[in-house]
């Protein structure tokens, strides 16, 4: 499973554990998960952040290149429902708005062991049908 | 340390300074008229040694006031410049070709709150998407 | 010769569109450096104007991600400037030690990415393994390994148990040996010292020009360090010195961070031995903030973080100003990366250490066809060539 992974207006902690999830101590790369470079070869988006106005123009624009089918995944509490950001004026979120979400796993950030267990749930989920 | 800091800025502005405002030994607010900035903010930068650690515009309702935050850092101490705009036509010369550090500060306070730097040499928008309408400034109290 | 620019990517795989920065190059060498943000703008001193103090400190945690605490000691230090507030001595400890373990934290992610963009994976991979104990740590004694909500005015929200004080010690102690290794993988290695040394020079004209700060500055032989500056917390209640170097350039920048780990290591164990001699309150319980101004500050892992506050005496701030340390080290880029290498493009970006949030991708687009150049994930590939190539060089 190939995931790519796209910050939208994120603090960024969900992104550091999504790489923290693919060393050696949690090895992502076990469960077959692996983090491409290019949209055209992804199987899933691992989305995380708020998404500001400038970040959603993107993100429409990557979900059109992107193979479908294509899944999301949203990753933190502001991918989820934008959550302190909800109010704010530069604010376009949250991701279920843009484009369809699969699935949603919360936390701020949520832990490597949570992130895996949400893409390995997901899969799980793929594969009975 | 500080006492000298203030000694000093009072003495070669003792004719242009509003009020002064002790709020401890290591945060003092010193208020100049707009037309003065440019010449506070180059001494203190070019013959004090001061650093422009950053500039907070605020819409008081009544007017635009702007903070010129410099450090002092071998004695630890922030003197902040304030001065007031009108809301109207809030404009001020930039002081960007004083210290190159302020580009940024400028085009935030230019784009968020509607102030014209005068001479600026690159007042684009910094933040906020291109798109953005004109004339709504996010953090006006409108 | 036909001018081209390339985009320079993120440090993890970049979509395709271009961002923030854009290198306009002629077969080498970088000219121009083009700027652009707002990609992460999320609006964060209007929303703190319709929050509660307490509200505001959790909300400017979330500034960024790695150094989040920073934002919170700033923010404390801001209101307590504020209202005048005396924090007991307990709790001054506590916000050393918090403060210090992010500065290990985050160092060593930055050193396992500067590895990464450098070739040297293995280095990328071992920092990054140093850095799981921190994180464990700070779970343990603050409940999350990152976003620890550990700060409020007046003290902090949690004390460090007895118990927990082993452990920690512990696990600052365990670092040591693996800085060593790093010291000297870094320091003593003589295709780093090609790769990196005369790279990105960034002088102290301009660094006082740009008001650059943190590692940046104290690269270039500018000692300004808010913790001996202007200090709070704990810093001057325990034995620690100030990291500079004078070169100015990536490898200067690299050895500040990593001779900063080890006098972070030094504070946390100074506020450790206190903790365990000075008993009583964490926290000044703190009830109202009057009408007044107050800025606070934090030498966060890259450099002061800078807050304003005023209030009018309710419960909400009039105004909240947060003036992240990335705002005035990245367009520094400006002088390090224009006159370089397209691939040492990548590592000079990275040298400043910036917040992802603070900062963003980059981009490069030919000027010429209009075509999009290399991607970012082709610029780091570059940066890891060079490395390769230095070291070909040099095995005789």
């Amino acid at each position: 499973m190939w995931v790519f992974h796209f910050a939208a207006a994120s603090c960024n902690n969900c992104d550091i554990e999504i790489l923290d999830a693919l060393t050696p101590k949690f090895d992502l790369e076990r469960f077959g998960i692996l983090l491409v470079g290019s949209i055209r070869h992804a199987d899933v988006i691992l989305a995380t952040g708020a998404i500001s106005h400038k970040a959603a123009v993107r993100l429409k624009r990557l979900y059109e290149q992107a193979p479908k089918p294509c899944l999301v995944v949203a990753v933190g509490s502001c991918a989820c429902s934008m959550c302190i950001f909800r109010d704010s004026y530069n604010m376009a979120g949250p991701f279920d708005g843009l484009v369809p979400v699969h699935a949603y796993i919360p936390g701020c950030p949520p832990k490597p062991e949570a992130i895996i267990m949400g893409v390995v749930k997901l899969v799980k989920a793929l594969r009975k049908g | 340390m500080a006492e000298e800091i203030l000694a000093r800025i009072k003495d070669e502005f003792s004719k242009k300074i509003l009020k002064v405002f002790e709020k401890s030994s290591r945060r003092i607010y010193i208020d100049f008229d707009a037309k003065d900035i440019p010449e506070v903010v180059s001494f203190l930068f070019r013959e004090m040694g001061g650093r422009l650690a950053t500039a907070t515009g605020i819409d008081t309702r009544k007017n635009i006031e702007i903070l010129y935050h410099f450090s002092f850092d071998s004695s630890g101490t922030i003197i902040s410049l304030r001065t007031l705009i009108d809301k109207k036509n809030p404009e001020i010369e930039s002081v960007t070709p004083i210290i190159k550090g302020a580009e940024w500060i400028e085009r935030e306070m230019h784009e968020l709150l509607g102030v014209n730097f005068r001479n600026h040499p690159n007042l684009k928008r910094l933040l906020l998407p291109e798109d953005w309408p004109e004339r709504k400034y996010p953090l006006r109290r409108e | 010769m036909a001018k081209t620019i390339i985009p320079v990517g993120p440090y993890h795989p970049l979509q395709e569109e271009p961002e923030f920065f854009k290198l306009l190059v002629e077969g080498e060498k970088v000219l121009e450096l083009e700027i652009e943000l707002g990609y992460n703008h999320r609006g964060i001193e209007k929303i703190a104007e319709s929050k509660s103090y307490d509200q505001v400190i959790f909300l400017v945690e979330r500034v960024c991600g790695i150094c989040s605490t920073s934002h919170p000691i700033a923010s404390v230090n801001a209101l307590e400037d504020l209202a005048g507030i005396r924090v007991p001595e307990r709790a001054l400890y506590i916000r050393s030690i918090i403060g210090e373990m992010e500065r290990l934290h985050s160092h060593l992610l930055w050193l396992g990415l500067a590895g990464h963009f450098i070739g040297y994976n293995t280095v990328w991979m071992w920092a990054w393994k140093y850095r799981e104990p921190v994180l464990d740590i700070f779970e343990r004694i603050t409940g999350n390994r990152q976003h620890y909500a550990m700060m409020k005015v007046g003290g902090v929200r949690r004390d460090i148990e007895s118990d927990d004080i082993p452990g920690i010690w512990k696990m600052v102690d365990g670092l040591l040996p693996a800085l060593d290794m790093f010291k000297g993988a870094v320091m003593d290695d003589p295709v780093i010292h090609a790769r990196l040394k005369g790279v990105g020079i960034l002088t102290k004209e301009d660094v006082v020009a740009y008001g650059a700060v943190g590692p940046t500055a104290r690269a270039s032989g500018v000692a300004i360090d808010v913790r001996k500056d202007d200090p709070y917390a704990a810093y001057p209640l325990v034995d620690w010195q100030v990291i500079t170097q004078e070169e100015g350039d990536v490898f200067a920048k690299a050895v500040v961070r990593i001779l900063e780990m080890y006098e972070s290591i030094k504070i946390v164990k100074g506020c450790l031995d206190k903790l365990k001699l000075v008993g009583g309150e964490i926290d000044a319980k703190v009830k109202e903030i009057p009408p007044g101004e107050g800025i606070g500050r934090h030498e966060a892992p890259r450099g002061e973080v800078f807050h304003y506050v005023r209030s009018d005496g309710s419960n909400r701030p009039v105004r909240y100003k947060v003036r992240a340390p990335s705002y005035m080290n990245v367009p520094t880029n400006q002088k390090s990366v224009v006159g370089g290498t397209v691939s040492d493009a990548t590592i000079t970006l990275a040298a400043v250490d910036p917040c992802y949030c603070c900062t963003e991708r980059v981009a490069v687009v030919d000027r010429k066809t209009g075509r999009k150049g290399l991607t970012g994930q082709e610029l780091i590939k570059l940066s890891q060539e060079k490395t390769l190539r230095i070291k070909k060089e040099m095995v005789v």
